[in-house]
């Protein structure tokens, strides 16, 4: 099951995060710093899924963001790639041709609302 | 979705500065300070305007709040006007309000019972969107208490006729599942959860069968109910893959593949151990291994997810060998990605479907070379996984040069890896001690503790190489000092076989000249060293000692080197001076006697305690008479050890005086030694036709020369571990030897790899073959086992019944 969906930007500033488990505010800081630098440190042909603690990472790249999905063990990880392409896809239809600037200043609350969306909501169980 | 033009409302309905300007205001500042002085100020507006009355800039304020939520800045005071703008008629206010209960609410908070009511109302609301706020917010953030009250209603939500409503109720369901326990809530979702199956709307249907695989995992009765769905659910599928063009659902070519895996996922559990079930999938199964399209990734998930599916159920074997070989061609592809998760599926059936991964070495062992460090890690553990006795030797290699080149973070796993594998498979016993030097090499920092005790009872055991070895070793330390662990094995070794180095010659590499005073630098250098750890130096002064019985002329040398250390602030090395000045002063007359060669050392002995303790009066011929005993006892794969304490009668006290056994015991016994040794040839004359009480080995089959042996070891109340034990006893060699095992089809088996295929002539080796049995029903135990092997050109097969189990009484249990 999906346990968080970050946005971040190359520089490590996350853009919007969702957390589909109870995580403290506290907590979440560090723990998406580490999971940037995870990411972030790997070169472009590199594999897309990293071991990170007890769980695994899924990461794309789109220009200069990184779109990060934790998930547990048991999930299908292509899956959740092709469905982290779907949402990408979904938010470029909507904004036509989004950026980092739409989903980080223009219209947050509207991503926010994305992700909201039936697609993370089944693959969160 | 309901998209909506935020901005233009907000703007026309508030004097407050509207959300689009207070993102500008945050973005222009140019520090962290700024941005915290913005916010706060920001924050402070709010918190005025929500203790005002009812404006119409609420939602509008609760935005910005949000938006600063999602910065990471404490909001906490917004709950309450959550709480409030929920109950708001109006549509706007009730959109926020639930997306920042969403947001800022989760069960810990209190504020969150607040909503209850208004959930409840929502959802009997006229207008589906307010009825899907709620669902959506109940299934995000609903406590326990919550989801129990409000059960009923999201199961008659879940009847509706309208899709919309449908799916998300099926999705809020699956949240019910998962936090209320009890059975009344999950059975009253269960019987409604039926009718959703033969519902044609994709996306309703992808809600349901979530909701079907959520349940069937926490309740075995649903599964069961479930399992007369399979048919329906094989349609659906078929209808998926096959159906054309659909352009709502296409994703890259493939119809709706979210759905086709969610699918997939739930045949596989609902196959999961059963035979029916499972028949009826089979041809589906293969109809999408074949049919889907995978040049793109997408293709590749819904096969990845196939295969999974087909490697979890009671498949037939056509369909294994396919998805075997859909797994080889991933590992072939060129996105790593896709390797990667071969690998992962290959690491799972390794144990199962041994041979059938064993094909794909060759790739698996080029990705140890790859880039990225995931693709490493699963390609050593699957390499790991894949060494067998036939190719060990190549399989070293590849090791080898991986460690040397392997991350961090991977080397102590690896090294542990080969050390047990090499133990498991070394062809040879230098072979082995090889490649443990070169382990240590190479990553000696990261190796195990109790590699050098081990190393050292194998260096002790091969007591051919021990010239080989200790030049060797010699050269490894002249070549560097910084590997703790090779070092301690160098310095014991050179203090144990100091006058083979010195004697220079040596069959097996090439000799090198080597002087007293060279190995004396040499260990000196050691002990100065300001890279040995203290244990090291330990080994070092000790060696030192050693060599003062094997060499002849700077004895003195040593003497001084030792009262040097007399006065060393380390305790443990200054007690050692200590007493070996002692030795040298008082008790020269028995220096040579105490430090003499010592005896082999047994493995798993009890107070065995590590090869560094120093030399004891120990008379050779204490090893000889033990090392006689070994053949008598038939062969086990347990440590012999072990058994010969059964024949001592199974006392500890009786190991007292038998040293070879024993940590030495303190003090000099070399009276009573020649005593026990004389006791313990006569228990082992006695014992040479008896089998031994723990495993009791029985022949089962005697033809042409093959016998067949078998031994069992009961693991749990319903497991049993059987071992057949093959031996040729004509004067031609046998080899392709192969057992095949059956048994009754309650019975569970798996069969591990075999110790080798080839039997040499005359019982000089024995191949082994393990079999653990799982009798759950616990029905009488009976297995044909097929024999099969080629001797002197022509092949050999034979059946043997075998009806008793020695060890379990009649009925088999």
């Amino acid at each position: 099951m999906i346990k968080f969906v970050l946005m971040v930007n190359r520089q490590g500033q996350t853009r919007l995060s969702r957390y589909y488990e109870p995580v403290e505010l506290s907590r979440r800081a560090p723990l998406e710093a580490d999971v940037v630098r995870c990411c972030l440190s790997r070169k472009k042909d590199q594999c897309s899924f990293v071991e990170y603690k007890d769980f695994k990472l899924v990461y794309r790249q789109y220009a200069a963001l990184y779109i990060v999905v934790g998930v547990s063990d048991s999930e299908n990880e292509l899956s959740v790639f092709e469905l982290v392409h779907n949402f990408v896809e979904v938010l470029d239809k909507y904004f036509s041709r989004v950026s980092e600037l739409d989903v980080s200043f223009n219209r947050p609350i509207t991503a926010a609302l994305c992700l909201l969306a039936p697609p993370f909501y089944s693959t969160t169980h | 979705m309901y998209f909506y033009n935020v901005n233009e409302l907000y703007r026309a309905m508030s004097p407050s500065v509207p959300l689009q300007e207070m993102i500008r205001a945050i973005r222009s500042a140019r520090t962290q300070c700024e941005e915290r002085g913005v916010i706060q100020r920001e924050c402070a507006a709010i918190r005025a305007q929500f203790r005002q009355a009812d404006n119409g800039g609420r939602s509008h304020n609760l935005a910005k709040l949000l938006y600063v939520h999602m910065l990471g800045y404490p909001a906490h005071f917004g709950q309450m006007e959550c709480v409030r703008m929920i109950a708001s008629p109006r549509y706007s206010e009730k959109r926020v309000g639930y997306l920042g209960a969403m947001m800022l609410l989760d069960e810990k908070q209190d504020a969150s019972l607040l909503i209850t009511n208004s959930i409840k109302n929502d959802l009997s609301h006229s207008n589906q969107y307010v009825q899907s706020l709620a669902l959506c917010t109940l299934a995000c953030m609903g406590s326990a208490e919550m989801c129990r009250d409000l059960a009923p209603e999201i199961d008659r939500l879940l009847r509706a006729s309208n899709s919309y409503i449908k799916k998300k109720a099926a999705l809020c369901a699956v949240h019910i599942v998962r936090k209320v326990h009890d059975l009344g809530g999950v059975s009253c979702i269960a019987s409604s959860g039926g009718t959703p199956s033969d519902n044609s709307i994709p996306r309703v249907l992808h809600g349901a069968v979530v909701l079907i695989i959520e349940l069937c995992e926490r309740n075995p009765e649903t599964l069961e109910r479930f399992r007369k769905t399979v048919p329906d659910l094989v349609q659906i599928m078929k209808g998926l893959v096959l159906s054309g063009y659909s352009p709502e659902h296409d994703v890259a070519g493939i119809s709706d593949p979210f759905l086709q895996v969610r699918i997939l996922r739930l045949l596989r559990i609902l196959g999961h151990n059963n035979e029916g079930a499972s028949d009826a999938m089979n041809d589906l199964l293969a109809q999408v291994a074949t049919n889907t399209d995978s040049t793109k990734t997408v293709g590749n998930a819904v096969l990845y997810e196939t295969v999974l599916t087909v490697l979890d159920i009671k498949s037939e074997s056509g369909l294994r060998v396919l998805a075997v070989n859909i797994l080889g061609r991933f590992l072939l592809n060129n996105d790593r990605n896709i390797r990667y998760i071969a690998m992962t599926s290959l690491q799972k059936i390794v144990g199962t479907d041994h041979n059938a991964v064993q094909r794909h070495r060759g790739t698996i062992v080029d990705c140890l070379k790859d880039q990225d460090a995931s693709v490493k890690r699963r390609a050593l553990e699957l390499s790991l996984a894949l060494v067998s006795a036939s190719n060990v030797r190549s399989m070293m290699k590849e090791l080898l040069l991986f460690l040397s080149s392997c991350p961090a973070e991977l080397k102590a796993h690896a090294a542990s890896g080969i050390f047990n594998a090499a133990e498991r498979y070394a062809p040879s016993q230098r072979w082995h001690i090889d490649t443990i030097l070169h382990v240590l090499t190479t990553a000696g920092g990261d190796v195990r503790d109790e590699t050098v005790p081990n190393l050292i009872q194998l260096i002790t055991n091969a007591s051919e190489l021990h010239c080989y070895t200790v030049h060797k070793l010699y050269r490894a330390l002249l070549t560097d000092i910084s590997q703790q662990s090779l070092v301690q094995v160098a310095c014991w070794c050179i203090g144990e076989y100091g006058d083979l180095l010195l004697r220079g010659e040596c069959q097996e590499t090439e000799a090198v000249q080597v002087t007293e005073d060279d190995v004396l630098d040499a260990l000196e250098t050691v002990l100065q060293s300001h890279m040995s750890s203290p244990a090291t130096r330990g080994f070092a002064l000790t060696a030192t000692m050693k060599l003062s019985t094997r060499i002849t002329d700077n004895v003195d040398r040593i003497r001084s080197i030792v009262s040097i250390y007399g006065s060393c602030i380390d305790v443990e090395l200054q007690q050692r001076a200590v007493e070996y000045n002692a030795l040298f002063k008082k008790y020269d007359h028995m220096r040579a006697a105490v430090l003499e060669r010592m005896p082999v050392i047994e493995k798993n002995s009890p107070g065995h305690t590590n090869g560094e303790s120093t030399g004891e009066a120990i008379k050779d011929i204490q090893p000889a008479k033990v090392k006689q005993g070994e053949p008598l006892l038939p062969p086990q794969p347990a440590n012999q050890v072990c058994d010969l304490l059964d024949l001592l009668g199974g006392s500890e006290e009786t190991l007292q005086p038998c040293p070879a056994v024993g940590a030495p015991a303190p003090g000099l016994l070399i009276n009573t030694a020649s005593t026990a040794g004389g006791d313990l040839l006569d228990l082992l004359g006695v014992l040479e036709p008896a089998p031994l009480a723990p495993a009791p080995t029985v022949p089962v089959y005697e033809k042409d020369g093959v016998t067949l042996t078998l031994s069992c070891e009961k693991q749990c109340d319903t497991g049993l571990t059987v071992t057949l034990t093959a031996s040729n006893s004509t004067d031609s060699d046998i080899s392709s030897f192969t057992l095949q095992a059956a048994v009754p089809k309650s019975v569970q088996l798996h069969m591990k790899a075999p110790s080798g295929d080839s039997l040499p002539a005359r019982r000089t080796a024995k191949v082994t073959q393990m079999v653990v049995l799982n009798n759950p029903n616990k029905v009488n135990l009976k297995m044909r086992v097929r024999i099969s092997y080629t001797s002197q050109g022509s092949a050999f097969q034979d059946t043997v019944q075998i009806d008793s189990f020695p060890g379990l009484d009649a009925a088999g249990q």
